[in-house]
């Protein structure tokens, strides 16, 4: 035991308390408190001003301890900033390959220290550009990856072997990260080489996300899949990015998105467990992704709160011994929800709170929105504003001298205690349902969402919430700002690209291999090889995930609101 | 006494996008108001979209896109209601939409457009103020 404070120092510390306190009521009988109830934006209330009284039995070396020590409040490893910054890794994805593949090699050249790719919505989904329910939406909100050919011109000239790639894909995970394997083998590296993420994490997208292609058993089958395919094959891959980031976007609370994060992280431990696999062989592998949000307290104690949860769940539930699997590594978003289309450059301000927060919160990666992400995909310009962000927070502002600097701030401290406990409650009922597919099957976790979002919405209408230039400080002039146009003859173009394919290729050779896809898939064998096979011969994405939704069966929207 | 029928709405996400807070938050706001809605959930084509309300009988449809698609997909579903000869139903959008495209849509024949910003009040107002029950 080590507790912080002596039993003896709240005698007077508490008649101080009640002494201030009442000086304090004398001053607001005169003229009252600003508002009658403070509150966070998840709409969490918080006291005037805390005290050793909050944090009373705080235990230092079992509840704060020391960075990359269990249970890794402080941070997930012992050097934390001072040995190396979190990897800025700017999420971007336009157009065509060969357009995304220049932005790239402009944000590597600003500085950029990791890649992250944004695909588009056809690709998110499992379909080619040619479908008919792809019309319109060629390289819109990211990138157009139909095969083997396209990943190949995406990462041209970019330094694979040394810098890590994140590709945000779920549904067809599998075969987007079997294109990336091939492309690397292609250029000589070898898969136990290549670094990087994969998102592959579909219980979030029942819940936030809504990128679908299978029901939800098969689709924990293909991820758990992935999962033992790089714990023995591409062994510095993060096989799932458990994400938080688009549960807080659909309109969560913060301990909402922790609680709802932390239980499909328990869900896919759970799977890989049940296929027999040795937690200790595929925990270290897991990531996570969360968002950061406006309210700047809530969000650090919300990212001190998620290590020290995981920590305990690894080792208490799973019963995990390597250290390695205990700790909590994040990537973190800056929150797009809160952005404003009114007065637009105020956006730079936000970002620039929101991964401050993140950094006080010990990421591991960051992504910085741009300006104009709010309406369209982000420009050369605005989203090196968005780098030099993370830049000046990193070099110029100090922050990241020491390491968890508001550790044992009674405020933070006692957030991130009242957070934890909160979520802990959330999960023991998901654990009551039967574990988080039995909540989703249910709607509880999208029902959740759905009412915070909805209360949300009411108080910014009701001017409760503030949004600076929307509901308060509102001008009439329009502020205009340049704006990035994906190019309608694109989706023409990819066609093409996509037929010259289909006819250069040896296509009895495509059949086979999307034979044995389905074999692999209707029965007990990993995807993964006949997968890689698969994109080798360059076999488009929608004609795998067509085979997938045919072994499966494809899952629909219930359309809940 | 004849009881006037109540607005029908239907809410719809058009194309692959899957952005469904704004959607959701208006059905239920239109519900709270007292119009009878019906939220198609995500993913639909436009001709799902179309044959949908017309079997409902709806008197609007809130289009609702947050992933650039929209320059095809809204005016797409107004071709299909006219094909269908149902251009008495009200179409509006809602969304991310830059300056130029808003021009654009109205001009095709989009009622009204909402972006982020408007509140709850105003765009059931609107519904109040333009939709009658056909």
């Amino acid at each position: 035991m080590s507790l912080i404070f002596n039993r003896k120092v709240f005698d007077d510390i508490e008649k101080a308390h009640m002494d201030w306190q009442e000086k304090l009521d004398r001053v607001f009988e005169i003229k009252p408190e600003r508002l009658e109830r403070f509150s966070t934006v998840s709409d969490r209330e918080i006291k005037r001003i805390y005290t050793p009284e909050d944090i009373r039995d705080q235990d230092f070396s079992a509840d704060i301890g020391f960075p990359g020590e269990y249970p890794f409040t402080r941070g997930a490893q012992p050097s934390m900033y001072r040995g190396r910054l979190w990897t800025m890794r700017m999420f971007a994805g336009l157009g065509s390959a060969h357009d995304t593949n220049k932005r790239f090699h402009l944000l590597v050249n600003q500085g950029q220290t990791g890649l992250s790719t944004a695909f588009d919505m056809p690709t998110l989904m499992g379909y080619d550009t040619d479908s008919p329910k792809a019309r319109g939406e060629c390289g819109k909100c990211g990138v157009a990856i139909d095969t083997l050919k396209d990943m190949e011109d995406l990462f041209e000239g970019l330094p694979i072997d040394r810098i890590t790639t994140s590709m945000t894909i779920n549904p067809p995970a599998a075969v987007i990260w079997a294109m990336y394997i091939v492309m690397a083998e292609k250029r000589g590296i070898n898969k136990n080489i290549i670094g990087g993420t994969i998102q592959n994490d579909m219980l979030k997208e029942f819940i936030a996300q809504k990128t679908f292609m299978c029901p939800p058993e098969p689709s924990i089958r293909i991820i758990t899949d992935t999962v033992e395919y790089g714990t023995h094959d591409v062994p510095r891959w993060n096989t799932i990015s458990i994400s938080g980031y688009h549960i807080r976007e659909a309109g969560s609370t913060a301990v909402q998105e922790l609680a709802f994060t932390l239980a499909d992280g328990i869900a896919y431990t759970q799977h890989a467990v049940e296929r027999g696999l040795d937690v200790d062989s595929f925990a270290p592998r897991f990531s996570f992704f969360f968002n950061s949000h406006l309210d700047f307290f809530e969000e650090i104690a919300k990212f001190r709160a998620a290590r020290r949860m995981w920590a305990r769940i690894m080792k208490e539930r799973f019963k995990a011994k390597d250290p390695r699997s205990w700790w909590l590594r994040f990537h973190t978003q800056t929150a797009g929800c809160s952005l404003t289309a009114q007065q637009p450059y105020n956006n730079v301000v936000r970002t620039a709170l929101q991964a401050l927060a993140a950094v006080l919160g010990g990421t591991q990666s960051l992504h910085t929105n741009s300006l104009d992400e709010v309406l369209a995909l982000p420009t050369e310009e605005s989203a090196t504003i968005a780098l030099r962000t993370q830049q000046i927070i990193a070099e110029e502002s100090g922050v990241t001298n020491t390491i968890d600097p508001l550790g044992g701030s009674y405020c933070l401290e006692a957030l991130t205690n009242q957070l934890e406990e909160e979520a802990f409650e959330i999960i023991k009922k998901i654990d009551d349902m039967g574990g988080m597919l039995a909540a989703i099957e249910k709607n509880y976790p999208q029902q959740e969402i759905a009412d915070s979002a909805y209360h949300y919405q009411r108080q910014v209408d009701e001017k409760q919430k503030t949004v600076v230039g929307v509901n308060k400080y509102k001008t009439d002039e329009k502020i205009k700002v340049d704006l990035l146009e994906i190019d309608e003859e694109l989706e023409r173009l990819q066609i093409e690209k996509i037929n010259r394919i289909k006819n250069e290729r040896d296509n009895s050779r495509v059949k086979e291999c999307l034979e044995r896809v389905g074999e692999a898939g209707s029965g007990n064998q990993n995807v993964m090889e006949p997968l890689i096979d698969a994109v080798r011969t360059y076999a488009t994405l929608q004609e795998i995930c067509d085979v997938f939704r045919g072994v499966f069966g494809e899952y629909r929207d219930p359309g809940i609101y | 006494m004849i009881q006037k029928r109540k607005v029908r709405i239907m809410v719809a996400k058009p194309g692959l996008d899957g952005h469904d807070r704004g959607a959701r938050i208006i059905a239920r706001a239109y519900r709270d108001a007292g119009f009878e809605v019906i939220y198609t959930g995500l993913h639909q084509t436009p001709e799902e979209i179309v044959e949908a309300a017309i079997q409902e009988d709806v008197d609007m449809i809130g289009l609702s896109s947050l992933a650039g698609a929209h320059k095809y997909l809204f005016p797409r579903v107004l071709e299909i209601l006219h094909e269908n000869g149902a251009d008495d139903i009200v179409v509006c959008g809602g969304g991310i939409f830059p300056e130029e495209d808003i021009a654009a849509l109205k001009k095709a024949g989009i009622k009204e457009i909402f972006t982020p910003g408007s509140s709850l009040e105003e765009i059931v107002k609107w519904v109040e103020d333009n939709v009658k029950p056909r």
